[in-house]
């Protein structure tokens, strides 16, 4: 199978999702090739990194590239697929991954899966990938290809070295993109930064008004922590944007992660998974966060909290 | 400026959620319908387009069973609702190629969708509508402006950072939540959007690109459970604090 693994930088970086993907095109290609494929103004530097996973890096350079816009990426895209014929096209599901992969895949008629976690090619293409916001799972048959897959992160960690070769494919944009770049945005600096915080007491929709952010606070406190929040939190506008821990947020590594009506999306355990605890209070017993969790609590947090805090405050006298 | 928003009646995850006897697909009983998340933020923001600049807000919902929340858009202010009863499958491409068929007599400036929605977690409807109709488009938008001919949008990318980005009109914007609050329903609302137009257009999907082989409930590493009533639980919990050292 011939697997082309599209990457993706930004600030000067490459993505280490990029390397995800092509571990895992290592792992399905089998007699084929896994290649990368690297677009941008100037994007040797990358090709080097990409190289040494991949039997072949594809480097698309042109001035129009320098900053991603969709249409020229699927426009050079659709020029270097038609010319290879690669058998899976291999996404990361990022922000910008998971922009340009369905448009690629509806101007190819290709079959297109999104957050993928895991790919069967034995038998076709087939894929799993979570829905419910991770209650449940699904196994999905693509019917041709080529097809387009965007790639869950932190997946595909493991792979080994391939060391291949680096071509210029030699393609131009065939037209000016529609959409301008203008800039990037850093996000505001705000009086906490929960990512140096030990404790983080973190809540999340179970929760449920505004005011009750005073009981995590309380519990932080008394605990010498912070307090943070998932998405459904920091969207109603409880607590400010840089307290939000997950993907489009911070990631945070803490001693002590407790999460408070907390359901575990995808995106929110990206940002905590790797705190050396997590506690979790919930009160639905199948929510995805006891997945992540070291110790679960199926219980109203309204019950539990208030609780903590009368011991831990008899505690400190 | 005249606004299309794909608004998906779509099951809460966070209802009881289990896989049906055939082993393919969500079980309907426990499940509880409403307003796909994302979308409903994508209907404020066009309707506060609307009140600034004037125009047209037009709702469209595919699904036999759609009007619940077709009925809710239209209460929070869309003009008229477009419902394609159909019920597509898990493939996007024939949710995307039913509401193109349906837009075929619309001219519209922009067409906004939530950025996923809450049940099948795909993010892919408005992208590919996008393809299909040849616009440009943007994802996951957490900030917008409409100005003649033209909307700068902010993305969101990861860790915070946002992408300001220009697009032409017409274009698809797919709308990330924390946009905007979106407005509560009121009885006025709701008493005005039983005169408003809600027209069905029928078409079908010829598009099938993939299958369901089955469905199931994921295999999880669970967390060692702590058990009592809140006080004991309260207990056990400080005694994990103390052994970690924490307190």
């Amino acid at each position: 199978m011939k697997v082309f693994c599209i990457a993706e930088y930004r600030f000067d970086e490459l993505n280490p999702l990029s390397i995800e993907i092509l571990n895992l095109a290592n792992q399905i290609k089998g007699d084929g090739t896994a290649e990368a494929v690297v677009i941008g103004k100037d994007v040797g530097k990358y090709a080097e990194e990409l190289v040494k996973y991949a039997d072949r890096v594809w480097k698309v350079e042109d001035d129009a590239l320098e900053n991603y816009t969709p249409d020229l990426y699927v426009d050079v895209l659709l020029q270097l697929v038609e010319k290879e014929n690669p058998d899976l096209i291999l996404v990361g599901n990022t922000s910008q991954g998971s922009e340009f992969a369905p448009y690629l895949a509806a101007k190819l008629n290709a079959p297109l899966a999104t957050d993928v976690v895991a790919v069967d090619t034995s038998d076709g293409v087939k894929v799993s990938r979570y829905l419910m916001q991770g209650k449940l799972m699904v196994d999905l048959k693509l019917k041709s290809t080529p097809c387009v897959l965007t790639i869950r992160q932190g997946i595909f960690k493991e792979g080994s070295e391939v060391g291949g070769e680096i071509v210029d494919a030699g393609i131009k944009p065939s037209r000016e993109s529609k959409r301008k770049f203008i800039s990037y945005i850093e996000p505001e600096v705000g009086e906490v930064d929960i990512t140096q915080a030990d404790i983080i007491v973190s809540v999340g929709r179970g929760i449920e008004d505004a005011s009750n952010i005073e009981l995590a606070e309380e519990l932080a406190e008394l605990l010498g922590g912070v307090v943070a929040g998932s998405r459904p939190v920091i969207d109603n506008g409880w607590l400010p944007k840089d307290r939000q821990v997950g993907i489009s947020g911070k990631v945070v590594k803490p001693k002590l992660y407790l999460a408070l009506g907390i359901s575990g999306a995808f995106q929110h355990v990206m940002g905590m998974k790797d705190s050396e605890l997590i506690i979790a209070i919930n009160k639905d017993p199948e929510a995805p966060i006891f997945g992540v969790a070291h110790y679960g609590v199926v219980a109203d947090l309204f019950d539990v909290v208030p609780e903590l805090i009368d011991k831990l405050k008899e505690l400190k006298g | 400026m005249k606004i299309i928003v794909l608004a998906k009646h779509a099951p809460d995850p966070e209802s009881e959620i289990s896989v049906a006897s055939d082993g393919k697909s969500v079980s309907q009983s426990g499940l509880v319908y409403d307003i796909n998340d994302w979308d409903r933020y994508a209907v404020e923001e066009a309707i506060r387009i609307k009140e600034e600049r004037d125009g047209e807000v037009v709702v469209v919902g595919v699904g036999t069973s759609c009007d619940d929340t077709l009925r809710k858009c239209l209460a929070m202010g869309a003009d008229r609702a477009i419902k394609i009863p159909v019920d597509t499958s898990f493939d996007a491409y024939q949710t995307a190629e039913v509401i193109k068929e349906a837009l075929k007599d619309e001219e519209f400036d922009i067409i906004m969708a939530g950025l996923m929605s809450q049940d099948l977690n795909n993010a892919q409807v408005g992208v590919l509508l996008a393809a299909m109709l040849d616009l440009p488009v943007a994802t996951a938008v957490a900030e917008m402006k409409v100005e003649d001919g033209k909307v700068i949008a902010k993305r969101e990318l990861e860790g915070g950072y946002l992408e300001e980005v220009e697009l032409p009109t017409p274009c698809v914007l797919t709308i990330q939540s924390g946009i905007n609050e979106p407005r509560y329903v009121s009885i006025m609302g709701i008493k005005r959007a039983k005169s408003k137009e809600m027209k069905e257009v029928n078409v079908s999907p010829t598009i099938s690109t993939l299958e369901i082989e089955k469905m199931y409930l994921p295999p999880v590493k669970k967390a060692e459970m702590i058990e009592g009533d809140a006080s004991e639980i309260a207990e056990k919990l400080i005694a994990i604090f103390k052994e970690r050292g924490l307190i």
